[in-house]
């Protein structure tokens, strides 16, 4: 092999990577936020609506689901502005692809979750006289989130991971620094070594935190 | 517009092609890979059973994106020289692999222990009780899920493109450089990968309900 490491150009250019890492979180941050409402939305939309609209959810759902990520990023960064007179910088251009990417998912999610609400919950805010209005936000949303929580979690952490397909369209995260450094310095190997170290531990710390807030909000059984 | 689409075809199919050929050769090499490696994670001695968690658990805790610019870069700098097609195709087994190995460590572990039992009882050996009590029932669990995760192997091809190999992703950015029609071409793009993709996820969903009948 003779393939000596030294990893003195990484701690050099370590910013690059740690300035990814922050910026990967917050990619992933703005798109679940912003994925929650839309898969919360359409969700309660869906268990309540007519055909029509349960298709036009489903197509959407069915089509972001099935098509490549990268492709998705394209087509909203390079594709878009030639058909609608709109500009945007990279970054808010991934953020609203990662949004709706992580919106088809959690309409899915969120969907089951209400289908898992106990009947007699629905029942006994009927019995207290509570407005379908009432029913929904003091009922059966709070039941539904501590049911789906884990989910919730788990396309969070692929969200995180998701984020590095960003550097396609030169968003400078994690995996964008990785690049620089590999091009610019040719350490290849212990770029991505300190790269795969930093997503695991990242992940991992994300993964117990989770699991804690999990633990504290778990759904009476 | 239509004319020079319509012109690029035969281009667009060749990447096309490469899409299911790398997709192919992911699935069926990673199915071999991580079936043994199941295996051993699950009744293997424990160094190899701790080799293939820490295996696992590394490529699933990554992007896929940072596993292929990986085996893809960092080959060569070792010394490894492989074509840039083997290259990605080696980084996309290693991922698939990883969900292979816990598709079937789930799909095991559904199986009740009664049934190894029974099988130890009436005298079966360790690879009699696989072939004939575990890995027919382990089958029906895996399968579905399993058929559902090619969508994912052909979903991670496209980022092959960015290794210049020209798979549909990549020829689809091509025309694209050369005729400026963006728009049409994503969308043809996203629609061929949503064909594919769907009958995937119809085919897994259908065999799940077939499959629906057997209980704990």
């Amino acid at each position: 092999m003779g393939y000596a490491l030294n990893f003195n150009l990484i701690w050099r250019h370590f910013d690059k990577l740690w300035g990814g890492l922050l910026l990967s979180l917050e990619l992933a941050v703005i798109s679940i936020a912003i994925g929650i409402v839309i898969g919360l939305v359409l969700a309660v939309w869906y268990v309540s609506a007519g055909r029509v609209v349960r298709t036009v959810i489903a197509a959407y759902v069915e089509f972001i689901r099935n098509v490549p990520l990268i492709l998705l990023v394209y087509l909203v960064f390079y594709g878009l502005p030639t058909v609608v007179d709109i500009a945007y910088s990279a970054q808010t251009s991934f953020i609203a692809t990662l949004s709706l990417y992580s919106g088809a998912y959690l309409v899915e999610v969120f969907r089951s979750g209400l289908e898992a609400v106990p009947s007699g919950q629905i029942d006994a805010g009927k019995a207290i006289g509570l407005t379908p209005w009432q029913r929904l936000v003091h009922v059966r949303l709070p039941t539904m989130l501590r049911i789906t929580l884990p989910a919730l979690s788990n396309t969070f952490l692929s969200l995180f991971k998701d984020t590095s397909v960003a550097s396609v369209i030169s968003v400078p995260e994690l995996t964008y620094g990785a690049q620089w450094i590999n091009f610019n310095t040719f350490r290849i190997v212990e770029v991505y070594l300190v790269v795969t170290a930093m997503y695991l531990v990242t992940g991992y710390v994300l993964l117990f935190a989770l699991r804690l807030v999990e633990r504290r909000f778990r759904a009476a059984r | 517009m239509l004319g020079q689409i319509l012109y690029a075809l035969p281009f667009l199919a060749q990447g096309f092609a490469l899409t299911l050929w790398v997709s192919l050769l992911v699935v069926v090499l990673s199915l071999i890979a991580g079936v043994l490696m199941g295996v051993g994670l699950i009744y293997g001695p424990a160094p190899l059973r701790w080799a293939v968690r820490i295996f696992s658990d590394t490529i699933r805790g990554i992007p896929i994106l940072v596993l292929i610019f990986f085996v893809y870069y960092g080959l060569p700098a070792v010394g490894v020289h492989l074509q840039s097609f083997w290259a990605a195709v080696l980084a996309l087994t290693l991922f698939k692999t990883a969900q292979v190995v816990e598709y079937l460590r789930g799909a095991v572990a559904s199986i009740p222990k009664g049934q190894s039992e029974a099988a130890m009882a009436i005298g079966l050996t360790f690879r009699q009780r696989l072939a004939y009590v575990i890995f027919p029932q382990a089958f029906r669990r895996f399968l579905p899920p399993w058929i559902n995760g090619v969508t994912d192997a052909v979903k991670g091809s496209a980022l092959v493109s960015l290794l210049g190999i020209t798979d549909l992703m990549q020829a689809i950015n091509q025309v694209i450089g050369r005729t400026y029609e963006a728009m049409p071409l994503y969308i043809l793009g996203a629609l061929v990968y949503f064909a594919v993709n769907y009958a995937l996820s119809l085919a897994s969903r259908r065999l799940e309900r077939r499959f629906s009948f057997i209980r704990e």
